[in-house]
């Protein structure tokens, strides 16, 4: 994964002088939210996080008369502080957009492997399953997730051949993948599908590989569209049942080279 | 804003976007409870993509002295999503709230009173 810059950092401030009315201050809130901004609540009780790098936009419920820009007692940070009196949620939002970015890939669903290490024995059957490039191995050959916006969004598939369950997307509907706690139930479960897997073709590499020259060769003997159409339709609709592929991720298979490529780069790694 | 760590509690609360997989209902209630509480906190849009960008805030929230209970999702998922953007939470110390399977009302109850749920070590159940 590759680092952020530090953006800015919104503070809605509920502590000095007038304060946004209840109604308002959850429409600006949620409207911040919505446009991808960390915002921070001020109030009487609770601390909230520290003081990092981050320039402050401080909003409080004053003119732009108000406005105006200091530097923080500690640290000497940016402090900037703009009255949001006269806008409405929209507005607010547009003015915080000029001040630094927010969402910044707002297209991207932040659908990525994550890896829990307390169960992962490193064992680079994610590394070899994955065909887009989703996962590498770090400098001390730990298994990482080296390109999480390579990952087919929705597309869980490389966790249900983790033989230790140990692969999590956040944002999947059922668990134990969403990140729910594992059972000895679930271990044996996804234990059989990786059985499955091997039982396809001794593994998911050989299949496709299968697939594709089977395919290529009804094709090229028999110049049967049609049949050939539905046997790749057939092995697919296979696939995607069994581990909860997207069809749309099916579609953008690489090429039976490609992934033999593949196979042999990961085999590599994994020897290393 | 206090400008210096407190040892004093802290609340972060995700508004998990581009999913329902937490309900919409909860969310709005949580968040709307919070701010109408009073208290102090850090509202992110989504630990998932501040995670997959390795987003310095998560560096920040998880920084600090201070217990901090994190409203989102599963204890193990939450755990994991910072450790990937290299911003491990500390072992002890961290309350994690699932709103994927509690209710608004239990999920501001156990946040705004001083007892805890879920402990982040039960995560590694």
């Amino acid at each position: 994964m590759s680092a952020a810059e530090a953006t800015v950092r919104v503070v809605l401030d509920q502590q000095d002088g007038p304060i946004l009315a209840p109604e308002r201050r959850n429409a600006v809130l949620r409207s911040l939210l919505e446009g991808g901004y960390t915002v921070t609540v001020t109030g009487d009780e609770r601390s909230v996080s520290p003081l990092d790098d981050a320039e402050l936009l401080v909003l409080r419920e004053l003119g732009a008369e108000a406005d105006h820009d200091s530097e923080s007692t500690e640290g000497g940070l940016p402090v900037r502080v703009r009255g949001v009196a006269d806008l409405d949620d929209v507005g607010v939002l547009e003015m915080v957009q000029r001040h630094g970015h927010g969402r910044v890939a707002p297209e991207w669903k932040p659908w990525f492997p994550v890896i829990d290490y307390d169960r992962c024995t490193n064992c680079m059957q994610c590394l070899s399953f994955c065909l887009f490039g989703v996962y590498d191995v770090d400098h001390e050959k730990q298994i990482d997730v080296a390109n999480p916006d390579k990952c087919k969004t929705n597309c869980p598939a490389c966790s249900r051949v983790c033989p230790e369950v140990a692969i999590l997307f956040p944002k999947y509907k059922n668990g134990p993948i969403n990140g729910d706690i594992v059972q000895a139930e679930d271990v044996d479960r996804e234990k059989m599908k990786t059985d499955i897997s091997s039982l396809l073709g001794g593994n998911i590499y050989s299949l496709l590989r299968q697939r594709h020259e089977h395919a290529a060769s009804r094709f090229s003997k028999e110049r049967d569209e049609t049949r050939a159409l539905k046997e790749r339709k057939r092995c697919l609709a296979k696939l995607q049942k069994d581990f909860d592929i997207p069809a749309e991720v099916l579609d953008q298979l690489p090429s039976a080279e490609a992934i033999l490529e593949k196979a042999r780069g990961a085999s590599t790694k994994s020897e290393e | 804003m206090s400008e210096t760590a407190s040892a004093e509690k802290r609340i972060v609360y995700c508004h998990c976007a581009y999913a329902r997989v937490v309900p919409p209902e909860v969310k709005e209630e949580v968040l709307e409870g919070l701010a109408n509480s009073g208290v102090a906190f850090d509202a992110v849009p989504d630990l998932c993509e501040l995670a997959a960008r390795q987003d310095p805030a998560l560096q920040r929230l998880a920084a600090g002295d201070a217990p901090v209970d994190i409203v989102a999702c599963y204890p193990r998922a939450v755990k994991w999503l910072f450790h990937a953007a290299e911003a491990s939470l500390p072992d002890a110390g961290v309350t994690i709230h699932n709103m994927r399977t509690e209710t608004g009302e239990a999920t501001l109850a156990a946040v705004l009173e001083p007892a805890s749920s879920i402990e982040l070590e039960e995560a590694k159940a």
